[in-house]
């Protein structure tokens, strides 16, 4: 399902390290002052139901390419010096990891921007839905129609 | 001969994950969706309501998109990846 783990840009079913992910990114470049990532993890309430289960799903390739764009749309356009994003699909618990974005530069400044536009971006671009399970049964979440 | 495809919310409304469709001559997603109108009323009616996000080949289309033999058209509900 992921591509290899060198590839800046997974879409996988297995759980990642942070901290794996960090120092991976850190030997991109000696240059690098600052690291800013964003971890989304699964959380419990949602619209004021308790959930109890997650479930990811995506447009194989598709959501790739856009992860694909929006990295190189981050590097290009924010000025950092490379960035790493990881999304998991399938079945994830409450309190597990769902997505991840490292953004590595020169300065603090630029990785900051980088990283808060990338995951506005992911959300607002990508084809990946999330299905929330609750006392209620089963809804797909839609952020904007 | 096209492939249409459908997700998350979209598979119980089609009632279905994955369909084809046999054409003679390219046509529009407007066309499209009133073919698709005729087998799955409410999917056409999203379509036109502008509920659904439209993709040919993986790329995102407008409804003067047009479609050719081969292509893949994939029907999206609105995004909801990463966290809030």
């Amino acid at each position: 399902m992921s591509t290899t783990t060198d590839s800046k840009v997974r879409i996988q079913l297995e759980d990642f390290s942070v901290t794996d992910e960090i120092e991976a990114m850190k030997k991109v470049s000696r240059n690098i002052g600052g690291i800013t990532t964003f971890l989304g993890t699964g959380r419990e309430l949602s619209k004021g139901e308790n959930i109890t289960k997650l479930n990811f799903e995506h447009y194989p390739k598709m959501a790739e390419k856009k992860l694909e764009e929006i990295r190189e749309k981050s590097i290009k356009d924010h000025g950092i010096i490379d960035m790493s994003i990881i999304h998991r699909i399938g079945p994830i618990d409450i309190g597990e990891n769902i997505v991840l974005i490292v953004a590595v530069g020169e300065h603090r400044k630029e990785t900051f921007v980088a990283c808060e536009w990338a995951i506005a971006e992911l959300k607002r671009t990508t084809p990946i839905w999330k299905r929330e399970t609750t006392s209620n049964g089963e809804v797909w979440v839609q952020d904007t129609p | 001969m096209i492939t249409l495809k459908y997700f998350a919310s979209l598979r119980s409304i089609a009632e279905k994950e994955e369909d084809s469709l046999d054409f003679e001559n390219p046509i529009t997603i407007d066309q499209l969706s009133d073919i698709i109108s005729k087998t799955t009323p409410k999917m056409g009616e999203m379509i036109r309501e502008k509920k659904v996000l439209i993709s040919v080949n993986q790329e995102m289309a407008s409804i003067d998109t047009i479609i050719h033999d081969g292509d893949e058209v994939a029907f999206l509900p609105p995004f909801s990846g990463g966290t809030k």
